[in-house]
């Protein structure tokens, strides 16, 4: 296992590497001219777009734009943007509130979706259990953009329990958007635990625990619920790769100054150094997650072994 | 063939005192599609140290009324009916605590897939050791090493060192003992095995019977012994029960009704099987297909395919195979069957 672990860790250093190439010659294939960009209708003198462009070596070919990169990077400098600001700073300034969003989302993915979930499971066809359908049905089918304002309009302007926008009241200001953005995953978690636990309420080995003259909770907790959760455990640890990733929609409609927008932003911009230091960070967190992922499954499920 | 280590004559039947009855038992499965009767008034009796054997095709409802005695059905779709007393006191009529208390201590059981009856995701030694933990509050320590005494007792060979290994890591053979060791981690006093031996090879089977045997030797207990293995059944049961479409319509010895069947059902079921005794003779198998069990035949249930059948004007007042059901009745000394016309059949194998 641990060997195994390392070479996957090993393995992500190409993938970064190759990730970076690519997304270094789609932001150098971007039409526009970064420096006009930057100026606005302002007009700019041809001086100063000489100097910038050679400061960013913009004139460069992309093998040496990207050799500059690199040599950057393996000094721990992931590049400036065109105003000068560090692209490490705006990561470290944007990160904390998308890790801070994705914490809150899985959580509600764990607490509602999985608790939803098992119990429409054990209970299927009850009352319990079709609200359960048709509320996921209804989340999955609604878009995002829609669910958000719903959100804000009902329980920050109506019922006034949350803020609507902005980080200034710390954790409470991530309820709300960390409800929308886990909305989709949640109703996703609900059905997948649900399937999974009445699928393994069939199996041979409960009727077995059953013949043992166990009780009831014990049948389910521990000779259902353990192998129902597999596939839910490995699906939630890959969600938050994906979540870390940052969420567009949701953070500009609840003003999060998070790292999905920055790249949005950074892209509008054509801020070559943020889109490709970002974006390189988000594969690797997409990345690491599976790994996770990958090990907690052989940790849940004796079967798996990798060698 | 293969050898078992039984006594050359197996004590006839009933010796100890009467542990399981069974009487008019019914499964009904309620689905949308319409009610599936899979049990149909069945009864029998289990004595301490007898060995009974079930006999029939595919879907006779043999796994059904087993797991109707354990209690493990679920209610609904299925809906039980009739009585199942296990030491005087009706299963049915108990609360649900108190028949789960009775499985394990009291009733246990053997299913037919040991690997997926096993659970994956625990070592065998946990889920051996659970028994204990569960029904006599030991703790994990205790547990583990009483599961370690148990996989010593069905013969797993290195069983300390493989009491953590997972259900996987054993071989088909090895894994039916781990059930067996669950199952009679309590002492049970009946052990109902559903097909045991069926997933295994011929020398492991006769490895796995050997085994149940010497602990039945061991502890008295009653074994209720489902299988399609007619050789096995000759070799280590005491009495047979014959099911067809969810009845018994055979009962006896196994030496008698293996010697001269007197139902019609039974008779093909040893014409259709190389072994016992009746060598040379051509293997004639039983024609057409088990009922269906949303429709079951009308009058004997097994009209349809018996060659014996009487209709019309063939038929005696009363007893016309298609409209009259025949009951299990006393044929001969010790013997029951479920045919109006047994006393035709009694005798002919004889030949
Ligand atoms: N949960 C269920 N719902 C509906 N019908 C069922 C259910 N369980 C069993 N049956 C039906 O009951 C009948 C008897 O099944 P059972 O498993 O007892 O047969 P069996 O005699 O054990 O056969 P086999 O030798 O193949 O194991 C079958 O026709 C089966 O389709
Ligand atoms: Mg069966």
């Amino acid at each position: 296992m641990g060997r195994y672990v390392a070479r996957r860790l090993l393995l992500t250093i190409p993938v970064m590497l190759g990730a970076s190439i690519l997304i270094f010659s789609v932001v150098y294939a971007l039409p526009g001219d970064p420096i006009r960009a930057l100026a606005g209708d302002r007009p700019v003198s041809p001086a100063v777009v000489q100097v910038l462009t050679e400061r960013f070596h913009l004139d460069d070919p992309l093998w040496m734009q990207y050799w500059e990169y690199l040599k950057g990077l393996f000094q721990g400098d992931l590049g400036t943007d065109f105003r000068g600001r560090p692209v490490l700073d705006t990561i470290e300034r944007t990160l904390p509130v998308t890790i801070r969003l994705t914490i809150v989302a899985v959580i509600f993915e764990i607490v509602i979706g999985l608790t939803a979930g098992v119990l429409a499971g054990i209970r299927r066809n009850s009352y319990f259990d079709n609200l359960v359908l048709v509320s996921t049905t209804v989340v999955v089918a609604i878009p995002i953009l829609v669910l958000a304002f719903l959100a804000q309009l009902l329980f920050g302007l109506k019922l006034g329990w949350f803020p609507i926008a902005g980080t200034r009241e710390g954790w409470y200001g991530y309820v709300l958007p960390g409800l929308v953005l886990a909305s989709g995953s949640l109703a996703y978690v609900a059905r997948l635990t649900r399937t999974s636990i009445a699928e393994n309420l069939r199996a041979d080995y409960v009727r077995t625990a059953k013949a043992k003259g166990l009780p009831p909770r014990r049948i389910i907790v521990q000779h259902t619920l353990r192998n129902s959760l597999i596939p839910v455990v490995t699906f939630i640890g890959a969600d938050i790769g994906a979540l870390l990733g940052g969420a567009i929609v949701t953070e500009t409609v609840f003003n999060l100054p998070g790292i999905g927008r920055e790249v949005f932003d950074a892209i509008r911009a054509q801020e070559g150094a943020v889109v490709v230091g970002i974006v390189t960070l988000m594969v690797f967190f997409f990345i690491f997650f599976n790994l996770v992922v990958d090990v907690l499954y052989a940790v849940l499920d004796p079967r798996i072994r990798y060698d | 063939m293969t050898q078992f280590q039984t006594d050359p004559a197996p004590s006839r039947a009933t010796t100890g005192a009467t542990l399981l009855e069974v009487e008019d038992l019914h499964v009904e499965f309620r689905q949308r599609s319409g009610v599936v009767s899979a049990v149909n008034g069945i009864s029998y009796s289990l004595a301490e140290g007898e060995t009974l054997a079930i006999l029939g095709e595919s879907g006779s409802g043999k796994s059904v009324s087993a797991q109707a005695i354990m209690g493990i059905l679920d209610v609904p779709p299925a809906v039980v009916s009739g009585a199942i007393r296990f030491e005087g006191r009706d299963m049915l009529a108990m609360s649900a605590e108190d028949q789960r208390q009775v499985r394990g201590p009291g009733i246990s059981m053997i299913f037919q897939d040991a690997l997926s009856s096993l659970n994956p995701v625990y070592s065998v030694g946990w889920q051996i050791g659970e028994m204990f933990r569960v029904h006599q509050g030991a703790s994990r320590k205790e547990a583990k090493r009483k599961a370690v005494e148990l996989m010593d007792r069905v013969r797993i060979p290195a069983a300390a060192k493989r009491v953590d290994d997972y259900p996987h890591q054993f071989s088909g053979g090895m894994r039916q003992r781990v059930m067996i060791a669950m199952a009679i981690a309590l002492d049970p006093r009946i052990l109902i095995a559903d097909e045991p031996t069926t997933a295994l090879d011929v020398t492991v089977q006769a490895q796995v019977m050997d085994l149940l045997k010497d602990l039945q030797r061991e502890t008295g207990m009653g074994l209720i012994l489902i299988t399609h293995d007619l050789g096995v059944v000759n070799e280590v049961a005491d009495n047979v029960a014959v099911m067809y479409a969810g009845r018994i319509v055979e009962r006896g010895t196994v030496d008698d009704v293996f010697t001269d069947a007197g139902h019609p059902y039974t008779e093909g079921l040893m014409n259709s099987v190389p072994q016992v005794e009746a060598k040379g003779g051509r293997l004639q198998p039983i024609v057409g297909q088990p009922p269906n069990l949303a429709a079951i035949p009308s009058g004997c249930p097994f009209h349809p395919r018996c060659a014996r059948r009487r209709l019309g004007a063939e038929a005696a007042p009363g007893r016309e195979c298609s409209i009259d059901v025949p009951p299990l009745r006393l044929v001969a000394s010790g013997r029951e069957a479920a045919c109006h016309y047994s006393e035709e059949v009694l005798g002919v194998r004889a030949v």
